[in-house]
């Protein structure tokens, strides 16, 4: 194989990254502060795939002028959530904080088989074909346009943490729950916020999602499992390394299915992940817990 | 003289003179009726419990052949055969939910069932309906083992992987016959499951034998749940084969021609042995674009009688979708039952097995001479098609007998299409 082949699986892995990066984001994000596995991740995010795919075959609104209206929306999904109901399982054992969140990504699944039914549901935009040509380089639009919208996303997000005043105090609660309520920050209502940005960033990615898959209502869970894998590989926690997890997945998997057989591709990502905990259990960025 | 006719009065039954006259009249009358009941028991509709994977992965096709189902019940009226009371059920794309099913189906009454278009489910079922005695019509599924391993409730109105296989080698040499060419090379591309692995197996194996002009440049086999497969597509664009030959389902048929769009390549010819590339949403998703692929797959001769029947049905009950292999083997499966219950004239699994087995359709739908079954349940009769995408519907091309248009050789270039 030429090197043009490499240069084209390589730079599609990497797009493709990008948007898996933004998805475990969330994920990261969630468990950094609140310190919930959330378990209904990749189900959230097909909560999101569906709202675009509905905006666009009722009123042919593109995912990509809807990225951020769909975000607002699954945030105000997000905080309601945990505001109303997980907030009072904060204190409550792992395994009743598993369960609530496993039932909720068990009903999210079957609700959205209910409404839209089995079939694959696709967003037809106008450019969902197109693909750039520069030298040996062929670059799909699509995937191109979803990467560059992770990557506004989430410098944004990174921007927010570290300038806003809302930020740095949900940076405060998740360094230190005591001190946080020691010194009189709304610790429940920055949960609920963190939450909601959690569920932006997947609603985000859910909406990108949609110019490159067919959503399913059962897309959800194994989104769920890609979004734990880049996160433990990237650092639980670690918004740079959720990024940096997803990048490294999304171009493994693309090499690996280039170089050796496409079917096996997801058994480099697991064997990465198995490296990971073996080698470095806190993850690539991630801080070793006390 | 006048005999005294009072008796001691005692307690409990008292049988007179008019209780007794009353009890024979009521005897006669059910005796009198009794007849009719039995030959209402034998009119009664037969319950089929038909198993298809309507969620899952495979939903589009399994609601595909459920589409088959709901045309039936007016046909086989039509047909002037018994009625089917259709109890459903849902695999979910899993083996393990296909099993437990078919336990609840048959637990719940059904008497014979029908499915399950995968061969992985459709094994399972095979297992549960040997178990417990009920017959099992297969509507679609190709593993060869099904019917190789001694079932004797089980029959298959669909081609076994081998036959498949002779009947798609022998078409793809029909079609280069008619095409006039002889493509060099090709890439093999398959879904890493059950029947995908079988027909890769079983292509490298029965290859050598038919001649064919191609040499495989490379086999590539993916995940059948794929959400992408463009490394997959740019890895077979980079051997630069002038046809691809695909087995594969809905879900990677679109995924593949939507890659092979962005990555700007459009083959000679797309070959597929088996289902997905003429399925409804592929053509109706992709519109223009999923025009010139050619299914080799056991399909309808558009010629016969109980085919342009089938097209009515569908045309009526489902107007947005084409009549395909997913509606005509569901449907045949269907027929199959209904015919083997009206000779059988029961519900007995045996009377309606021996039945079964006993089955000689010729006037069905398929290609081939008719539904007959060997010893092993098998209809070794059935024929694949040549297919070809056009204008959003799909033609017959070979064989020649069931042909209903000529075959367009090489595709249209997908970047002219716009």
């Amino acid at each position: 194989m030429t090197f043009d082949v490499y240069l084209n699986v390589a730079v599609a892995g990497v797009m493709t990254g990008l948007v898996y990066g933004l998805m475990a984001l969330g994920l990261s994000v969630i468990f950094g502060v609140v310190r919930i596995v959330n378990f209904a991740h990749g189900e959230m995010m097909s909560i999101a795939m569906y709202i675009a795919v509905v905006l666009f075959s009722a009123l042919h609104l593109d995912p990509l002028v809807m990225l951020v209206p769909i975000a607002a929306v699954m945030f105000a999904f997000g905080y309601a959530l945990q505001a109303g109901l997980i907030n009072p399982f904060i204190t409550r054992p792992e395994h009743s904080q598993f369960l609530l969140v496993v039932a909720l990504a068990i009903i999210i699944v079957n609700a959205l088989l209910i409404i839209f039914g089995p079939d694959a549901q696709t967003v037809q935009t106008s450019y969902a074909y197109d693909s750039f040509q520069v030298g040996p380089l062929i670059v799909d639009a699509t995937k191109l346009y979803a990467a560059a919208a992770a990557i506004v996303f989430t410098v944004a997000l990174f921007a927010f943490f570290r300038f806003s005043l809302i930020g740095t105090a949900i940076r405060a609660c998740a360094d230190n729950y005591t001190g946080a309520l020691v010194v009189g920050l709304n610790v429940n209502r920055l949960y609920a916020l963190t939450f909601g940005i959690g569920a932006a960033c997947v609603g985000a990615a859910g909406t990108m999602m949609t110019l490159i898959i067919d959503v399913t209502p059962i897309v959800g869970p194994t989104y769920t499992l890609l979004a734990f894998v880049i996160v433990i590989t990237g650092g639980l926690g670690s918004m740079p390394g959720a990024l940096l997890g997803g990048i490294l997945i999304g171009l493994t998997e693309a090499m690996a299915g280039l170089l050796f057989t496409p079917s096996a591709k997801s058994m480099f990502s697991f064997a990465i992940l198995v490296l990971v905990l073996l080698l470095r259990p806190q993850g690539i960025l991630g801080r070793r817990l006390a | 003289m006048s005999r005294k006719r009072n008796r001691p009065a005692k307690s409990g039954l008292k049988v007179t003179r008019r209780t007794f006259a009353a009890g024979m009249a009521a005897t006669g009358i059910v005796a009198g009726i009794a007849p009719f009941n039995i030959v209402r028991a034998q009119a009664a509709a037969l319950k089929v419990g038909v198993l298809l994977p309507r969620s899952g992965f495979q939903a589009g096709i399994g609601q595909d052949c459920q589409r088959g189902v709901e045309i039936t019940p007016a046909l086989l009226k039509d047909l002037g055969l018994p009625s089917l009371s259709i109890m459903n059920a849902d695999t979910e794309t899993n083996v393990e939910v296909a099993r437990a099913r078919a336990e609840k189906l048959i637990n719940d009454g059904a008497q014979l069932l029908i499915g399950a278009f995968d061969s992985g489910q459709t094994t399972a079922l095979a297992q549960v309906t040997e178990q417990k005695g009920i017959p099992l019509v297969i509507n679609i599924a190709s593993a060869t083992q099904i019917t190789e391993q001694g079932y004797k409730f089980v029959v298959r109105n669909f081609p076994t992987a081998p036959m498949l296989l002779n009947d798609e080698l022998n078409s793809q040499k029909e079609i280069f016959a008619l095409a006039g060419v002889a493509p060099k090379t090709a890439v093999f591309m398959h879904v890493n499951d059950l029947f995908g692995t079988q027909m890769s197996q079983g292509f490298h194996a029965m290859m050598p034998k038919y001649d064919l002009p191609y040499t495989i440049a490379d086999e590539i086999s993916y995940d059948p749940a794929a959400r992408d497969l463009s490394v997959e597509v740019t890895k077979a664009k980079a051997t630069n084969a002038e046809i691809i030959i695909v087995v594969g389902r809905l879900n990677d048929s679109m995924l593949i021609t939507r890659e092979l769009i962005k990555q700007r390549w459009t083959p000679q010819a797309i070959l597929a042995m088996g289902p997905g590339w003429y399925d409804n949403p592929y053509t109706k998703t992709l519109g223009k674009m999923s025009d010139g692929p050619i299914s080799l797959v056991p399909w309808y001769d558009p010629n016969k009688k109980l085919s342009q029947m089938l097209e009515a049905a569908m045309a009526k009950t489902f107007p947005d979708f084409n009549l395909n292999t997913n509606h005509v083997f569901t449907f045949e499966a269907l027929l199959v039952a209904a015919d083997a219950y009206k000779r059988a004239g029961s519900t007995d699994p045996k009377a309606l097995m021996e039945a079964l087995h006993a089955t000689n359709i010729t006037d069905n739908a398929t290609v081939g001479p008719g539904i007959k079954f060997d010893a092993n349940g098998q209809n070794t009769g059935v024929k694949c098609s040549a297919v070809q995408n056009r204008g959003g519907k799909q033609v017959t091309v070979a064989p020649k007998e069931a042909a209903n248009a000529k075959l367009e050789w090489p595709m249209k270039p997908y970047q002219d299409r716009a």
